[in-house]
């Protein structure tokens, strides 16, 4: 088997051709500027409030709650600066967990350096925010709680609805990153007291480099791109006509497919994490048994090291992606996995599969099989389990 | 990312394997940071390497340096092979990505420590030669962002 096997669908998925059908106009029919005011830029425009519209309806929000952006990392990075500077007279107080994006996180470090404060919660063995912990952390200077909806490496999806109501019961404002939740599994703004959200339309077939920030109605944000007047004047510079056209494509797409997807997604998934786990010595499973998203499956080979297991699947074709440090370009493995309690040398080992509904129960097979023959094989050679199998036989 | 060389030595690492009781054994890397190397050395009376097998835990510059550090100081005297330096071994490889520069130092500070641990059990002195560090790790600086 020669062809591509991509298993990496929480790094990007395949953008469906009826996007890019969708996009097309709007390169060299209708390329219009949306901000002109001649009748040829109006598909432009009507496209965008369209496109504002749909995603609006598929959150339960309002089409004026929806900013475009240029993806999950902006939406972050805008929600939770804009928040620091209007309500930090208020406090300088905000609570994130341990395992988020480096969006977040990174984002929070910028504003630790500027005088806020951050209360990073931990989280339990299988990646769920500690609610008890949460509540704790609560102060009265703190004006924001980030919390992502569900976790990029090892898929657990967190209480969002319970995070809300803590928000929502001390007058603080909540955001959450959705970029691997939203499209995936239902969100409802209202019912999950979400005042804030990041999505990113690469993550649900849609085109790269267009994202989304909702902003509850209500909630002081200052622009994040000073320009024009686009977006609301919130958000400068011309829009990414052909990027939302996509977006509004792939949001339609996902959300009609939604349930019929997450089941054949399930299906290979837990047929991927069932082989592993009985065919594989010395593994475990990282994240939520069942609390996760349908698609992902994160383990943790003892004795050896992600980035060589990647390369070897790279060879048979096989597309994943680890969390050692030696893929992160840091010393130090992933954060999420170190968070859960993983020992360094564990967290090097990890391998995250991530299914989309279009592969096949053959793949998983083929997969399976090389991943037993690697892991066998990078075993052999290294120390670690040398030292583990002489210790066992004394 | 990688050159076909160190895809070679990857994906068909020379010299992998374990020696009982060797002239001398070294072990260097930290399981923490995701590398750890140990190498075996059979020297015979003429302070020749008549073998060497090493085994890797690691990326592909990992296990591709070690492969190619035993083919460079294997048939060479315990003299020569401190001339096996990390950068000889990078450019047998022809050259590893930035940051994997450090997987190379781990390559040449295993051989050192195997070479010390032979030293030590026959009371020689290796000109050059200074005791391994246990712990060759090295952290970055965390660069303002």
């Amino acid at each position: 088997m020669n062809q591509t096997i991509y298993l990496d669908n929480a790094a990007t998925t395949r953008t469906n051709p009826q996007v890019v059908e969708a996009m097309l106009p709007y390169f060299t029919e209708n390329y219009g500027n949306p901000s002109s005011v001649y009748e040829f830029s109006a598909p432009s425009k009507e496209i965008i409030a369209s496109a504002r519209e749909t995603i609006a309806e598929s959150l339960g929000a309002r089409p004026a709650e929806i900013y475009f952006t240029a993806g999950g990392t902006e939406s972050d990075n805008w929600a939770i600066k804009a928040v620091a500077e209007a309500y930090g007279d208020k406090g300088k107080h905000i609570i994130t967990s341990k395992i988020e994006h480096h969006a977040v996180l990174h984002t929070c470090e910028y504003l630790e350096k500027r005088g806020f404060e951050i209360t990073y919660v931990d989280v339990d063995e299988n990646g769920i925010i500690k609610l008890d912990e949460l509540r704790k952390a609560v102060r009265p200077d703190t004006i924001l709680i980030s919390v992502m909806f569900a976790n990029n490496e090892i898929g657990t999806i967190e209480p969002v609805k319970e995070i809300g109501r803590i928000a929502r019961e001390h007058g603080i404002l909540f955001h959450t990153d959705a970029v691997q939740a939203y499209g995936h599994i239902p969100i409802h703004v209202d019912e999950y007291n979400i005042d804030m959200l990041s999505s990113s339309a690469h993550k649900l077939n849609g085109p790269k480099g267009i994202g989304f920030l909702y902003i509850r109605t209500g909630i002081k944000m200052r622009s994040f791109v000073h320009g024009g007047a686009q977006e609301r004047k919130r958000r400068g510079g011309t829009e990414n006509v052909p990027g939302i056209a996509g977006y509004k494509k792939a949001v339609e797409m996902a959300m009609a497919s939604m349930e019929e997807r997450e089941k054949k997604e399930r299906e290979l998934r837990d047929y991927l994490i069932d082989r592993v786990m009985a065919e594989v010595p010395y593994v475990r499973l990282n994240g939520h048994r069942t609390t996760r998203l349908a698609n992902n499956a994160n383990f943790a080979f003892q004795f050896i090291e992600g980035e060589s297991l990647l390369i070897m699947l790279d060879s048979s074709g096989i597309c994943g992606s680890s969390g050692s440090a030696c893929t992160s370009g840091s010393l130090d493995p992933s954060h999420v996995l170190l968070a859960i309690g993983l020992p360094h040398e564990i967290a090097h080992g990890s391998l995250r599969l991530t299914v989309s509904s279009e592969n096949t129960m053959e793949e998983i097979d083929f997969v399976v099989e090389r991943i037993k023959e690697i892991v066998k094989r990078l075993r052999d050679m290294s120390p670690l389990y040398e030292d583990f199998v002489k210790s066992a036989k004394r | 990312m990688y050159t076909e060389k160190v895809m070679d030595h990857f994906q068909n690492p020379r010299n992998v394997g374990e020696i009982e009781n060797a002239s001398g054994t070294g072990t260097v890397g930290n399981a923490k940071c995701g590398d750890i190397m140990r190498i075996y050395l059979d020297i015979d009376d003429n302070q020749v390497i008549r073998d060497v097998k090493f085994k890797t835990f690691g990326c592909g510059a990992a296990v591709a340096t070690s492969s190619m550090a035993t083919e460079m100081v294997k048939g060479k005297t315990v003299q020569e092979a401190m001339e096996v330096t990390n950068k000889a071994v990078m450019e047998a490889l022809d050259g590893l990505p930035p940051v994997k520069v450090h997987c190379s130092l781990l390559a040449e500070e295993a051989i050192h420590a195997a070479l010390w641990d032979y030293a030590e059990k026959n009371g020689i002195t290796i000109e050059g030669l200074e005791k391994p560090k246990s712990d060759i790790s090295e952290h970055d600086e965390d660069e303002e962002y």
